[in-house]
């Protein structure tokens, strides 16, 4: 994967972190992630933000260039969400900004200053999985996992999305404001910003469509 | 990515005084087409002006049409009842565009400026491009040229420009509104994007510090006889190889009045196909006039060595988009 490769940082002795050149203060006292203070590299220029992620406030320091998956993945270690293309074509970075799904490799964090993001690590309420995690364990909607977190965030928002009267490029009549009828079609079409290489796409239209008509039991993590 | 640095602003005076204040700054809005060009390396900028919480991002109606804020995303433009009702072509041809990840970040303004998607001009390593490179060639002429232009192309550039929305604002007759550093002016949805010609590095005939405040459609009553018919490698997610968005006026005896429509995925801008609207003025919408209509629309075509296909694919689109149109209730 991407994120594995080494970078030319890498190369030259200096790590991922002074790389990207963030500074971390998160809200919470006695966070695992704690204060880093770092200073970003000299050809960079550093801007001040805040972010909420997964409900909880960070007050960080940024070089403009870091995009909000590289902040989430290399600063912050939420490494479920997942760098596939890098350039807004597979959906594997898939995140929920104030509800909104978008990809998270094509915006700069520096850009989402007071938003709330919420990412996989955040769907879940304690160790009861969202229904649509649980869902997707219970129709196997997935085989190596990688675009998984991806495919679970923006299936989320679908819902909601078709709950609040969108139509797709397959609604038969856009002028029409009738309540939106989620087949198999309009499943897929909704989904197409996220590819699956193992193909797992049945079950995961299966998911979507139980967690639609609320077919899915409670399932906890031990 | 290159270096750079960064200011947000609150108002449209404040944007454009800070594009202003450096000659390589530029504008972010939604970012899915510039990041990728900055992370590609070729798009520069030393400066990103963030443009996002600009008060532009409202939909209302304006002088007898809809006026859309520049900084409306894709998606509340696709889902607004306004533009659902009143020029449904704009919602389907939105709608048929990118993912509904990038629609919720890609906004109207940003979606005029998208860059061609020619390989040879996305990708450095290639030496040759006009537009990336003045002066430099054209790789895409000699090279592998199944996506490019069959219409207006120049011996300089042969690029398509790729935006589905684009393609039905050129039927409806919008307006792009701009204000600069010279103040406000209106720029017509047909003259917003130009041909290649000698210059392809400039794509639109917006000029330099202008910002995009709204696009405003004309009130048009027929609007909801419309289609947008996109033809792509795959059914979703794929840039139009061929799309076509059509309006059309019938009359009482179901004569067409007036047909509006224009082409993508064809020219270096979305290709209002005058030709065929003169054609079918006074016509009935059948297959055969429709037919004679998208020929001699595509009489000038010049397609290259792959993409001969896109002549007769052109042809065919205009007349099924034409029909579709012509049979809703």
């Amino acid at each position: 994967m991407q994120s594995e490769k080494k970078t030319p940082a890498d190369q030259s002795g200096v790590s991922r972190r002074e790389f990207f050149g963030v500074t971390i203060a998160t809200g919470v006292a006695g966070s695992a992630l704690g204060v880093e203070a770092q200073a970003p590299t000299a050809s960079s220029a550093a801007v001040n933000c805040t972010l909420t992620i997964n409900g909880q406030r960070h007050d960080l320091q940024i070089d403009t260039r870091v995009t909000l998956l590289d902040l989430l993945r290399e600063n912050l270690h939420l490494t479920g969400t997942k760098k596939g293309c890098d350039h807004g074509q597979c959906g594997a970075c898939t995140v929920l900004v104030d509800g909104t799904r978008i990809n998270s490799c094509m915006t700069l964090a520096v850009m989402q200053d007071g938003r709330q993001i919420v990412t996989i690590e955040g769907l879940a309420q304690g160790a009861n999985l969202h229904p649509m995690q649980a869902a997707f364990l219970e129709h196997d909607g997935f085989q190596c996992g990688y675009c998984t977190p991806g495919q679970i965030c923006s299936a989320v928002a679908l819902l909601e999305e078709a709950k609040s009267g969108a139509p797709s490029a397959v609604t038969p009549d856009v002028r029409s404001t009738s309540r939106i009828e989620l087949t198999d079609d309009e499943i897929r079409e909704r989904m197409s910003g996220n590819i699956c290489r193992c193909g797992a796409y049945p079950n995961i239209v299966a998911a979507i469509r139980a967690v639609e008509q609320g077919r899915v039991g409670q399932r906890s993590v031990a | 990515m290159n270096p750079f640095t960064y200011t947000r602003c609150a108002t449209v005076d404040e944007a454009i005084r800070a594009r202003g204040a450096s000659p390589d700054a530029s504008f972010i809005g939604g970012g899915t087409n510039l990041l990728d060009l900055m992370k590609m390396g070729v798009e520069r900028p030393s400066h990103l002006v963030d443009i996002t919480r600009l008060p532009l991002q409202t939909i209302a109606e304006h002088a007898g049409g809809v006026r859309i804020g520049a900084l409306v995303s894709n998606t509340d433009a696709a889902n607004h009842a306004l533009i659902r009702t009143r020029y449904p072509v704009l919602s389907e041809a939105i709608l048929a565009g990118a993912s509904q990840q990038l629609r919720n970040m890609a906004t109207m303004g940003g979606n005029l400026l998208q860059r061609t998607r020619c390989y040879y001009f996305y990708d450095p390593s290639y030496r040759e491009c006009n537009k990336r490179d003045p002066g430099s060639g054209c790789a895409a002429k000699q090279g592998y040229n199944r996506i490019h232009a069959i219409l207006g192309a120049s011996e300089e550039c042969i690029a398509v420009h790729p935006s589905d929305m684009c393609v039905a604002l050129s039927a409806l007759d919008a307006t792009v509104q701009v204000t600069g550093p010279n103040g406000e002016r209106s720029i017509p949805m047909t003259e917003f994007h130009r041909l290649p010609g000698n210059k392809p590095q400039i794509d639109t005939n917006l000029h330099p510090g202008e910002l995009i405040t709204s696009i405003d459609l004309p009130g048009i009553p027929y609007a909801g006889r419309s289609h947008y018919l996109k033809v792509r490698d795959r059914n979703s997610y794929a840039f139009a190889l061929v799309s076509v968005a059509a309006v059309l006026d019938l009359d009482a005896n179901g004569t067409i009045r007036e047909a509006r429509i224009a082409l993508g995925g064809v020219a270096h801008k979305p290709w209002r196909a005058t030709k065929a609207e003169t054609f079918l003025r006074g016509k009935g919408p059948e297959k055969s006039a429709i037919r004679a209509a998208a020929e001699a629309e595509l009489a000038a075509a010049k397609p290259y060595e792959h993409n001969g296909f896109k002549v007769e694919l052109a042809r065919r689109s205009i007349v099924r988009a034409v029909m579709t149109a012509a049979s809703l209730t």
